[in-house]
């Protein structure tokens, strides 16, 4: 009975810990939401204090798309993501295959110079990128913001790890089957190493949804900015008027709220096992 | 792909076969990785000899004085300074709370998953728009967290521009952003410790807090050290708080800005790339001095099963 009780308060003492924990993270984004529907009177009323907007006004919303070209905002934004992943995790896949599994001159070489990469703070890149976008007159397009992520050599790493771990014994047999070294890959390693893809097309499209240095630098119109960079701008625009800044903040952010949201487990596992990975 | 005898025989047809497979395999990334990395390295140190030509005149060479000019400006030692104090807060400070938080979380307790998708929720929202909401939590007039001070009878704090208090702020915003990111990653590590080795130590009579540094420290090592790491290289790199934050014309601008934001306001916004490009190296310098120095101490507390 004493131990039940016991462990009853155990449980309410580590219950309230973790409520009070998950209140602080997702706090602001409540504030953030709660914010873009108030007026700026009431945003900025401290007493009475006013929690909740009197009524769901959407003006604010309405105020900052009209102003800004959302739609363009969040086309430039998938388009960036979208070719990141599409490139990264395909060349990515395509090397770290040749790294793990096949046997060829100059391989530890080519393999020293990707790990050699990862190391190396990625602002050391961006001067002479910049120049080089900017020397093949392609700034703000989506070429510029595609750039720097074509390859990928933090990609490259973690799929090795994935196709490490393979048994040899599949290509053996599939040698024995007629099939060259190009098919084994497409049909036999790339369905087996599938969490591996899935891993890295997260973690590159997370990263190149939060980035905001370079798409700042190279694309600085504004109809070929991404969300992060307009939101830069949007700030400086409408410094004091807090009420229409969250609503840009909203809408800066629920698309990938609301997929990691529907794709949770996905995210995690992805996170996890690269983390684990490396 | 094969067990070839190592012999200096004449490459049968299979070999040169798998040789060109390889080339061609590996031959994007390569070629993708020198013309976007490898050449930007050596063209940043190229340019940090240089001092960049205003109106499209030439750049001209100056040997090593960005480099003399560096060691002097007061404003990179304070730079290096903000970045290494920042750096210093958030690791210890988020390793720990999040330490505690996966341990909690990986008994089984009730809506575990649910917790752990809400711890994570920060590290998907984009720095610009996080940091826009903590901004507005920090206002000075209006800012809710000066309302709970009012309350609390604690008197207002200038979150933002008082220059002793703004790095503080920011190490807030550092800390709860990464929490979910490492939760995750030690949760996987804990899973993978055997359930007997609990068991075992709860027959030699082991308290929560004895298994807590005899078992889960020592056997969650790796994860640790991997965790500590590459968020250290991240904070090392930080900016994207900073800028959003921090105004070139803020009083607080001298004792938040880092070494990143420094270097984005000498290239991008004053055009002097050559000294830009000065500051990076001394980033990549004291980036690979830490980075060293744990691999160096690595062998002292990780444990490799």
């Amino acid at each position: 009975m004493n131990s039940t009780r016991k462990k009853l308060y155990k449980s309410i003492a580590i219950h309230t810990f973790l409520i009070i924990g998950a209140f602080i993270m997702v706090f602001p984004f409540i504030w953030m939401v709660l914010t873009a529907f108030k007026t700026v009177t009431e945003s900025t009323s401290m007493n009475p204090f006013v929690f909740f907007p009197s009524e769901w006004r959407w003006e604010n919303f309405a105020t900052v798309l009209e102003q800004n070209n959302f739609i363009r905002l969040y086309y430039n934004t998938l388009a960036m993501m979208f070719w990141r992943v599409v490139c990264g995790v395909m060349f990515s896949a395509m090397a770290a295959f040749a790294f793990a599994r096949l046997t060829f001159p100059g391989r530890d070489f080519f393999f020293g110079l990707v790990l050699f990469q990862m190391m190396v703070p990625v602002q050391i890149f961006i001067i002479p990128q910049y120049l080089m976008v900017d020397a093949l007159g392609m700034r703000n397009t989506i070429f510029a913001l595609v750039f720097p992520g074509l390859v990928s050599a933090f990609g490259t790493f973690l799929l090795r790890q994935f196709f490490m771990q393979l048994p040899k014994e599949l290509e053996e047999a599939a040698i024995l089957d007629g099939a060259n070294i190009g098919q084994i890959f497409l049909h036999i390693m790339l369905p087996l190493v599938r969490s591996g893809l899935i891993a890295l097309g997260i973690f590159t499209a997370l990263f190149a949804f939060k980035d905001l240095m370079w798409p700042l630098i190279i694309n600085s119109e504004p109809n070929s900015a991404v969300l992060a960079s307009a939101l830069a701008r949007i700030q400086g625009a409408y410094s004091i008027h807090y009420p229409q800044l969250m609503a840009a903040a909203v809408l800066a952010i629920w698309p990938m709220l609301a997929v990691y949201l529907v794709f949770q487990r996905k995210f995690i596992e992805g996170i996890s096992t690269s983390g684990g990975k490396l | 792909m094969f067990n070839y005898s190592i012999s200096k025989r004449k490459p049968t047809k299979r070999q040169v076969n798998e040789w060109f497979w390889g080339w061609f395999f590996i031959a994007p990334t390569i070629v993708g990785l020198i013309i976007l990395n490898l050449i930007p390295i050596i063209q940043t140190m190229y340019l940090s000899f240089f001092r960049t030509g205003a109106f499209g005149r030439g750049n001209v060479f100056i040997g090593f004085d960005n480099y003399v000019r560096l060691f002097n400006d007061a404003q990179v030692w304070r730079a290096t300074a903000n970045t290494l104090l920042y750096t210093g807060l958030v690791i210890p400070i988020s390793i720990s709370i999040s330490l505690v938080i996966a341990v909690l979380l990986n008994e089984k307790i009730f809506a575990r998953t649910t917790y752990r998708t809400i711890y994570f929720i920060p590290m998907i929202a984009a720095p610009a728009a996080v940091t826009m909401v903590w901004k507005w939590l920090y206002n000075r007039e209006f800012g809710l967290l000066n309302y709970l001070m009012d309350w609390l009878g604690l008197g207002r704090v200038d979150w933002i521009n008082n220059p002793n208090v703004a790095l503080i702020s920011i190490v807030i915003i550092g800390i709860w952003s990464i929490i979910g990111y490492n939760v995750v990653l030690m949760l996987a590590g804990l899973q993978e410790i055997p359930k007997d080795y609990y068991e075992a130590s709860v027959i030699d009579g082991a308290g929560p807090v004895s298994k807590f540094f005899h078992i889960t420290i020592p056997l969650l090592s790796p994860t640790l050290f991997f965790i500590t790491v590459t968020t250290i290289i991240q904070s090392m790199q930080v900016f994207d708080f900073i800028y959003m934050m921090i105004d070139v014309a803020s009083p607080a601008y001298d004792n938040t800005v880092s070494l990143v934001y420094l270097f984005y306001n000498n290239s991008f916004k004053y055009g002097e790339r050559g000294y830009g490009s000065a500051i990076v190296m001394l980033l990549l310098a004291i980036i690979m001095i830490i980075t060293v120095l744990q691999m160096k101490a690595q062998k002292k507390w990780v444990n490799y099963r």
